[in-house]
């Protein structure tokens, strides 16, 4: 049995915070252990200690707030403490390596940007920040890398956002942790960091079928998008959006939701426009045609595919902001 | 309702405690519709232009009459209830009689409802009556609207059978003197399946509609 | 005082006075009720230890020593089910709780007795219901339900396990209406609220819970079997639905539930720990309300069962602070029981053996749910062993060694006989040490990152799973011992005096086993709960007494 290495500066911070919560526990175990001994010996019938009078009439009150407000202000100061390890979570840094991972019963398919797939399998490189893009294409998952003191639920038709930056090379395992039916025990795999060089060459020794934004342009193309929606700033009739919005600049600004508030494009939301037009509704009436769905016709390959050409037609945008998991971000 | 072993010290007592009894099981009846509102709370706000969509093909026609009638039916039972403290078995079963006949006018009304609306293919599933990028929102209101009124109905044949129990056993006891702690009790209840009516009127057929 | 339970005593006693089956079936004596609730509870007991034992076998291996992927999925859906809605929830409420409610209060029965008989009744075909699904077909899904899984992607039988667990509800409800009810109206004359035992206090908490939490989880319940049924989209999101949504009903029903669970327990450890240590309770108006703060902030926290499920972070960061909070009164608790033992003159009988297992285990419980109240290390630890060591502590080492303690401690009430003494404390020890052996290991399965819920496992996990499940078969020798030496004693026991551990309730001033309309004499309450200057020194008449507000 090995111990649990801990391959990232998040996962070093969340063992000493273990640590701390152990040290607690540990102190208030001793307590109650020690004081149940100390009465079961001081205090059992026919002990010979005799007991003074004092010891049994307490002023019961002052013990009550003395026990009361110190256990609130230890675990006031815990709940600070775990809390702001927490928040980092959702603060993905700019810049991360985008990689798509969708859970289905029973497996996990990884895409790259660079077209590379693989399943059951995640190669990252050490030192860089990597984002997850999550989903599932059936039931409730879980993505946990122990290695790394993360996980996240991993959703059907939504994206969920895990990331991270290893520190350490080697192989360590990842789990389905959300009970996904009877093969949920066999959807692990493997988590491989490599040095940004092993890394590049593993890149390029693996098959790609083109980058996954070119696989995404070709599928823009071939499932009709470019027929409403201008993707190149100045091809002819880049003027008409009449029909449709325009892709070129579209990710990272703001949209008017559903319901007149203002959301901003990010994956989460093209995914739901691709798949039920309702979210953007608020918008639909400003063009002449409407969007039919594409629930059925696109696999969350192909959308994850699509997101990655839809990106790149804003390249000043591009980073690894707008999670439909994160609040607004904030400077610390 | 003589227990072998009775634990009340006197008959006011024993009123006092099936009333508080019923009141405490309302609270319970409360929250059970409480969950079932908190869908139509996300999902009116959430899927807000598919839900109204779906409020605007209810029929308010049905919808206002039903509620005038239990309106109505509420308040002949609480004159019922007037009429057992002046113990008036008459008056018990002669409003006893009509709440019953007025709910059961409800239900026939709420079932031709039903009938008509599946017959327009408006229950959620493939062959869903209404098209377009809002089908998701309305479906999930029409899932709202039959399982929310579906319980109510539920809720409507128990009353029903509660006030026939209470206008029977009025009539057998007619030589007796009347107690009206089960007509107060049963009229609780009564009131309680008029006022999920009331908040689930508007729910289904206005907010949304215009 | 009453008499020792001689012959006559056992003749009038509830027990005896009237031995046909149907008058067992159709009784609404509390008492009798009570017992009906002990038989059916014990066996669901047995069937979800078979299922654990069965569940801890299969572990020792990596790959799974006994059972296929299916079945192990099977299993621990059945373990949890049954253990949770059929006996955990249920558990001392409806045992010790039935019997004991009217007792403590001095009256003949609840409040409404027919209804008592109804709740029964709903609860066996509950079980049957439950059972029925389980082993005609079986599910897959947890007892979570988590959507779309049960909805849209099991084969299993969804319907009669939901159609049981909801019908088990209104089992719950009723009795929760008629403890309330009861409390309120019922209280001997003199006994006012702050002179009721703490269990009283314990058990109308837990009962507030039954009342308002459970209709939650039945129109959940009812909101799934549609889903299920229709496909109609309402937890769907390939139909716009949230599956989220689903898990926030479900936890607010099911957070509290663990309070329900537990709640009666500690109210059984106040009484134990009073007695066994001839001490009135440390801090009486602190336990007691505290009961009722778990209670309410118990509404409030479902959301830490979710922090890595895709809520928001304000969502968490919010029910982060309101789950350390609510570990607060539970902190209070434990303090005050080790306040009482200070100064008392303390007996270590089987019930305060199993009390003290019970301060203990439940302590580690409630501190390594701290562990899990922590954002951060929630992230890392949740949907792991940890979760299930963790929640075990609370259910087993804390609710049932509650159970247990409260067993040995009304035995004597209930059926007139003493258990074998030795035997007792034999079994409570071997109940913690096997408790802490069986459990204690998955702490570190969790931190090492075993995920719950797996049938093989990474063979690096073996050594600890090997421990864990050589713990379960002492667990299970201290389960069997108690049921053995129990229905020894209904036969050979010694006879019990109306009040064998000197203590204070009013149960204790009737027979033992009590006639069958509880109290010759009705009571009448002249010293606070716990008086044991009173109990030792009967003041020669009661209006001797100040009034006492």
């Amino acid at each position: 049995m090995t111990w649990l290495p801990a391959a990232s500066v998040h996962a070093g911070q969340v063992d000493i915070l273990l640590g701390g919560l152990l040290l607690i526990s540990l102190a208030v175990l001793g307590l109650v252990f020690g004081l149940m001994l100390l009465n079961i010996i001081r205090f059992r019938v026919g002990s010979r200690v005799p007991v003074s009078a004092e010891t049994v009439a307490h002023k019961s009150w002052r013990f009550e707030i003395a026990w009361t407000s110190v256990t609130l202000a230890v675990f006031f100061a815990l709940f600070l403490w775990a809390a702001r390890l927490y928040v980092v979570g959702f603060q993905p840094p700019s810049g991360a390596i985008q990689i798509y991972v969708t859970g289905k019963q029973w497996m996990w398919k990884v895409q790259y940007p660079g077209g590379q797939r693989e399943i059951n399998a995640l190669h990252v490189p050490l030192g860089r920040p990597v984002q997850l893009l999550l989903t599932s294409e059936d039931v409730i998952h879980d993505f946990s890398i122990p290695a790394l003191r993360i996980k996240h639920d991993v959703l059907p038709r939504r994206y969920q956002s895990l990331w991270f930056t290893a520190t350490q090379v080697g192989a360590f395992r990842f789990y389905c942790t959300q009970f996904c039916g009877i093969g949920h025990s066999r959807m692990t795999g493997t988590l491989i960091v490599l040095t940004p060089t092993d890394y590049a060459n593993w890149l390029g020794q693996t098959p790609a079928s083109g980058s996954l934004a070119t696989r995404g342009e070709a599928l823009f193309i071939h499932n009709g998008c470019s027929g409403c929606h201008v993707s190149q700033p100045y091809s002819p009739g880049a003027d008409d959006t009449s029909r449709a919005p325009s892709m070129v600049g579209l990710y990272g600004s703001q949209t008017m939701g559903p319901d007149g508030q203002r959301v901003k494009v990010d994956n989460a939301f093209l995914h739901d426009a691709i798949l039920h037009t309702a979210t953007v509704s608020g918008q639909a009436a400003a063009y002449a045609t409407q969007m039919p769905s594409y629930r059925g016709v696109l696999a969350e390959e192909d959308l994850a595919a699509l997101i990655a050409y839809i990106q790149t037609l804003s390249p000043s945008r591009l980073s690894g902001v707008g999670m439909s998991a994160s609040p607004e971000r904030k400077g610390n | 309702m003589s227990e072998h072993l009775a634990p009340y010290d006197s008959p006011r007592h024993r009123d006092e405690t099936a009333i508080a009894g019923m009141w405490l099981f309302l609270a319970s009846e409360i929250l059970l519709f409480g969950g079932l509102f908190l869908i139509f709370v996300v999902y009116s706000h959430t899927r807000a232009a598919g839900w109204a969509l779906g409020v605007r093909h209810t029929n308010l026609m049905i919808g206002g009459i039903n509620t005038a009638l239990l309106l109505t039916s509420s308040m002949a039972y609480t004159l019922g209830v007037d009429a057992a403290r002046n113990e008036n078995a008459r008056g018990v079963i002669l409003a006893g009689l009509s709440a019953a006949g007025l709910g059961v006018t409800f239900l026939c009304l709420k079932g031709w409802e039903w009938h008509t609306e599946l017959a327009d293919h408006l229950f959620p599933g493939p062959g869903f009556a209404l098209g377009g990028p809002q089908a998701g929102g309305a479906q999930l209101f029409y899932s709202f609207y039959f399982l929310s009124t579906a319980l109510h109905g539920l809720h409507m044949l128990v009353g029903i059978g509660l006030i026939g129990w209470i206008c029977l056993r009025t009539y057998r006891g007619r030589s007796a003197p009347l107690i009206a702690m089960p007509v107060e009790v049963v009229g609780l209840y009564w009131s309680f399946v008029d006022l999920v009516w009331v908040l689930l009127f508007p729910v289904l057929y206005l907010i949304g509609r215009v | 005082m009453a008499p020792t339970s001689d012959p006559q005593t056992m003749q009038r006693s509830y027990l005896w006075q009237d031995g046909t089956l149907r008058s067992w079936l159709l009784t609404t004596d509390h008492k009798r009720i009570a017992l009906l609730y002990m038989a059916s509870i014990t066996a669901f007991f047995v069937l979800g230890s078979l299922g654990a034992a069965l569940i801890r076998l299969h572990l020792i291996s990596p790959t799974g020593a006994i059972l296929s992927d299916e079945t192990y999925s099977r299993m621990f859906t059945m373990h949890g089910i049954v253990m949770v809605w059929l006996f955990l929830v249920p558990s001392i409420p409806v045992t010790l709780g039935n019997f004991l409610v009217p007792l403590m209060l001095g009256a003949p029965d609840l409040a409404f007795p027919r209804l008592n008989l109804i709740s029964w009744y709903l609860f066996v075909m509950a079980g049957a219901l439950v059972v029925y699904g389980l082993f005609r077909g079986g599910l897959e899904t947890g007892w979570t339900f988590y959507t779309p899984l049960s909805t849209d992607y099991t084969q299993g039988r969804v319907l009669p396990v939901v159609a049981g667990v909801f019908l088990s509800g209104f089992s719950s409800i009723a009795t929760g209406v008629n403890f309330i009810i009861s409390i309120h109206q019922l209280r001997a004359p003199g006994l006012t609220w702050y002179r009721l035992p703490l269990m009283l206090w314990a058990l109308y908490a837990t009962s507030v819970i039954f009342v308002l939490a459970t209709p939650v989880l039945s129109i959940t319940l009812v909101l799934l079997a549609f889903e299920h049924v229709f496909h109609v989209g309402v937890f769907d999101p390939a139909l716009g639905g949230d599956p989220l949504l689903f898990q926030h009903l479900f936890w607010f029903y099911s957070h509290p539930a663990v309070y329900i669970m537990i709640l009666p327990g500690m109210g059984v450890v106040s009484e134990v720990v009073s007695t066994f240590c001839h001490k009135p309770v440390f801090g009486y108006r602190f336990v007691a309300w505290s009961s009722i703060s778990i209670a309410a902030i118990g509404f409030l926290v479902w959301g830490h069962h979710m922090f890595v499920a895709g809520t928001s972070l304000y969502a968490a960061v919010v029910f982060s602070m309101l789950s350390f909070l609510v570990s607060v009164p539970s902190a209070i608790k434990v303090f005050n029981w080790l306040g009482t033992m200070h100064g008392g003159a303390i007996r270590l009988d089987a019930p305060m053996l199993y009390a003290l297992g019970f301060i203990g285990l439940f302590t580690v419980g409630g501190l390594t749910g701290l562990f899990l109240a922590s954002l951060a290390s929630d992230v890392h630890l949740t949907q792991t062993y940890f979760v299930v060591a963790h929640f075990h502590y609370i259910m087993v080492g804390g609710m049932v060694s509650a159970y247990f303690a409260g067993l040995h401690y009304w035995w004597p009430k209930i059926t007139g006989r003493m258990y074998p003494e030795m035997w007792g404390r034999t079994a409570a020890a071997l109940l913690f040490f096997g408790f802490n052996l069986t459990f204690f290991p998955q702490f570190l399965l969790g931190y090492e990152g075993m995920p719950r819920r797996y049938a093989t496992y990474p063979a690096q996990f073996q050594v600890l799973n090997v421990l864990s499940s050589a713990g379960a078969s002492i667990l299970a020798l201290a389960y069997i011992l108690p049921l053995i030496y129990f229905i020894w004693s209904l036969f050979r026991g010694a006879r019990a005096t109306a009040n064998p551990w000197q203590a204070t309730g009013l149960e204790w001033r009737t027979s033992s086993p009590p006639p069958t309309e509880n109290f010759i004499e009705p009571p009448v309450v002249t010293h606070d709960a716990y008086d044991y200057a009173a109990l030792d020194h009967p003041a020669p008449a009661p209006q001797a007494e100040p009034p006492h507000v």
